[in-house]
């Protein structure tokens, strides 16, 4: 008889909510994601919807600052930064590495409830009337003019800044310390490379975030002069602590979805990743180059031509690693087995994606260009290719990829092959219409603009009415197939990682014995007997 | 367990930290143009390094710590550089 798996170990609300389990915590962590994802998701329909027309016909323009604002912060800080580190991350590190648990299996459960405390406060705000200074919270105005919940939505993010530093810290200790015996660095998985990078920038910048929103509340209570130049503080500083945090963020959001990508084209090519070193690398590099190009947010907003200039010119550098990673997927794929399951199919969305993003981060990296496109939809489109187009898709393809390992059920692969194309395909139609928008000159942030943009807008809205159907398929399909699915097995797609070696869903301890390593990852065995899911 | 930790470096730390705050604001009343900014950022360097030294107690700690707790004092570096650099050069 089987050891209990740790969905049936014990079925109170006490076991969940008191649970040191990594793998219940990520489980906690997903179902509040899930509603933090359908808050951001409504104010944006709301938005997309607005904009369907040139007149503000639906919201005022006040209410309207406060819908994208919200979108903003719940999106980044309560959807994409916690997405895969606290998800997907907390529930295969331990696993993937052959340990029992996280190092500090309480301080993850602290985790959680911070992440709740710092949501709660943050949806307080919301509630009691919403903020309207934009998720960067820009001085003067968040300080000087807005008549907003500014604070409390500050502090919310402050609290769930505590969250982060404590989920990267618990990675950062389990990478180095639980190792599986004869697990050594360049036998970890990329995903685990790439976590690893991640939870370095978050211990590194997230508390710089926390000091700049504490030093808002200072000056807004207080009166103390550090951004209002009027008793001697300077509005540039706090553009610089912002994003010398919020820049790296971007990478804490895309830096796990390239893990993710580099375990599902490896397993649905049957190859071992090309130039694993370099990819292991380049995710550190992403990680310390991307702490250098803050500046690059603010070409326009005074900064020095001097400072300007360097800023431009090391944003150029961190294209690199990033292209890196993208040529190594793709010689991955070259001459490979490969199978279009439904993870493989978000990952070469993921790649599409991903480049049309960061090709267009070249643009933006010019002087010359980012002068004309600031504050325009084409930074939206941008962002929104990078942040949305790459990390989204790969959560989800991620997601679908270890599933089975999860639930312990099979989902129908034709809906979620289905849902793979049709986000692809929403998530075209809604932005590439903006980068023309922008290109032409429509100011983001804006609820009324000039009935030649109209055209654009509506394919926009179109697209993103696509895209919201295509990501509420997953909710059905994944939901019913964690009740009703059929029955995984320990290792259904026929991959080598450890966290394939023990049962699906696996039990307390993750294994009955320790498991040990001999080989390098991605050593796959290019006959590929797995059966296709049909559930 | 924690180990023995003798209390006398932590009261002398303490003390000496205390000395410092009361030189920096002492100095602070002392026009010196530029030279306050410096005396100001070299005391402050020195309390840093107390409490790295004795309070974080790094003095007794493996590699490994010295690397991160030199890693987040590079990364201060790069801050301060950086945007100290927009500072010093606008016009």
């Amino acid at each position: 008889m089987s050891e209990k798996s740790y969905l049936t170990t014990d079925y109170t609300l006490k076991s969940w909510f008191l649970t040191t389990d990594h793998k219940r915590i990520a489980i906690l962590y997903f179902a509040s994601l899930i509603f933090f994802f359908f808050i951001g998701g409504a104010a944006a329909t709301v938005i997309r919807i607005e904009l369907a027309t040139p007149q503000g016909d639906i919201v005022s323009s006040d209410i309207y600052n406060r819908l994208f604002t919200m979108h903003g912060i719940i999106m980044v800080w309560f959807f994409l930064i916690p997405s895969i580190p606290n998800t997907l991350g907390n529930f295969i590190v331990p696993l993937m590495i052959g340990a029992r648990d996280l190092a500090f299996p309480r301080l993850n459960l602290m985790s959680w409830y911070i992440f709740m405390l710092g949501g709660c406060t943050t949806l307080f705000a919301i509630l009691a009337g919403g903020v309207d200074t934009g998720w960067t919270f820009y001085t003067p105005f968040s300080t000087l003019y807005s008549n907003s919940y500014v604070i409390v939505a500050a502090a919310g993010v402050f609290i769930a800044g505590f969250s982060s530093i404590l989920t990267g810290l618990n990675f950062i200790v389990t990478i180095h310390r639980l190792r599986a015996p004869g697990l050594t660095w360049y036998r970890l998985p990329l995903f685990l490379w790439s976590l690893y990078a991640t939870s370095v920038i978050l211990v590194l910048a997230t508390p710089v975030l926390a000091i700049t929103l504490l030093l808002i509340a200072v000056e807004r209570f207080f009166g103390v002069g550090i951004f209002d130049p009027r008793i001697g503080g300077d509005p540039l500083l706090f553009q610089h602590l912002f994003w010398f945090y919020s820049h790296p963020a971007v990478y804490i959001m895309i830096l796990p979805g390239m893990g993710v990508i580099n375990e599902l084209i490896s397993c649905f090519s049957r190859k071992q990743v090309f130039g694993y070193k370099f990819v292991a690398w380049c995710s550190l590099a992403i990680a310390a180059v991307g702490f250098l190009v803050w500046g690059h947010h603010m070409f326009v907003s005074g900064q020095s031509l001097i400072a300007s200039l360097v800023f431009s010119f090391m944003s150029f550098i961190v294209a690199v690693p990033s292209a890196i990673k993208v040529f190594n997927w793709t010689a991955t794929l070259h001459k490979g087995l490969l199978r279009f399951d439904a993870p493989m199919l978000y990952a070469l969305g993921f790649i599409g994606l991903f480049t049309i993003g960061g090709l267009t981060g070249l643009f933006l990296a010019c002087l010359a260009f980012d002068v004309h496109a600031t504050d325009t939809y084409f930074v939206v489109a941008h962002f929104h290719y990078i942040m949305v187009g790459g990390m989204v898709t790969a959560y989800f393809g991620g997601l679908h990829y270890w599933w089975p390992k999860i639930t312990g059920r099979l989902y129908s692969e034709y809906w979620a092959r289905a849902a793979a194309v049709l986000i692809f395909f929403g998530f075209n139609l809604t932005f590439f219409p903006q980068f023309i928008l922008g290109a032409e000159g429509m100011p983001r942030r804006y609820h009324v603009y000039p009935p030649e943009f109209q055209v654009w807008n509506v394919l926009s809205s179109g697209g993103a009415a696509i895209l919201a159907v295509a990501y509420l398929m997953p909710l059905f399909y994944l939901g019913y197939s964690a009740f009703f699915g059929a029955r995984a097995p320990a290792n259904p797609w026929d991959a080598p990682g450890l966290e394939w070696q023990t049962s699906s869903p696996p039990p307390e301890h993750n294994f009955t014995t320790q498991p040990v390593v001999t080989r390098a990852p991605y050593q796959y065995d290019r006959d590929f007997h797995a059966e296709p899911q049909n559930a | 367990m924690t180990h023995w930790r003798p209390p006398l470096p932590l009261v002398g730390a303490w003390l000496g930290l205390l000395a410092l705050l009361a030189l920096t604001v002492t100095l602070a009343y002392v026009p010196l143009g530029a030279g306050n900014a410096v005396v100001a950022l070299s005391i402050g360097t020195v309390k840093a390094g107390l409490v790295a030294v004795i309070f974080m107690e790094l003095r007794h700690r493996s590699g490994l710590t010295l690397v991160f707790a030199g890693a987040g004092l590079f990364w201060l570096g790069i801050f301060l550089w950086l945007g100290l650099m927009d500072f010093m050069t606008r016009t």
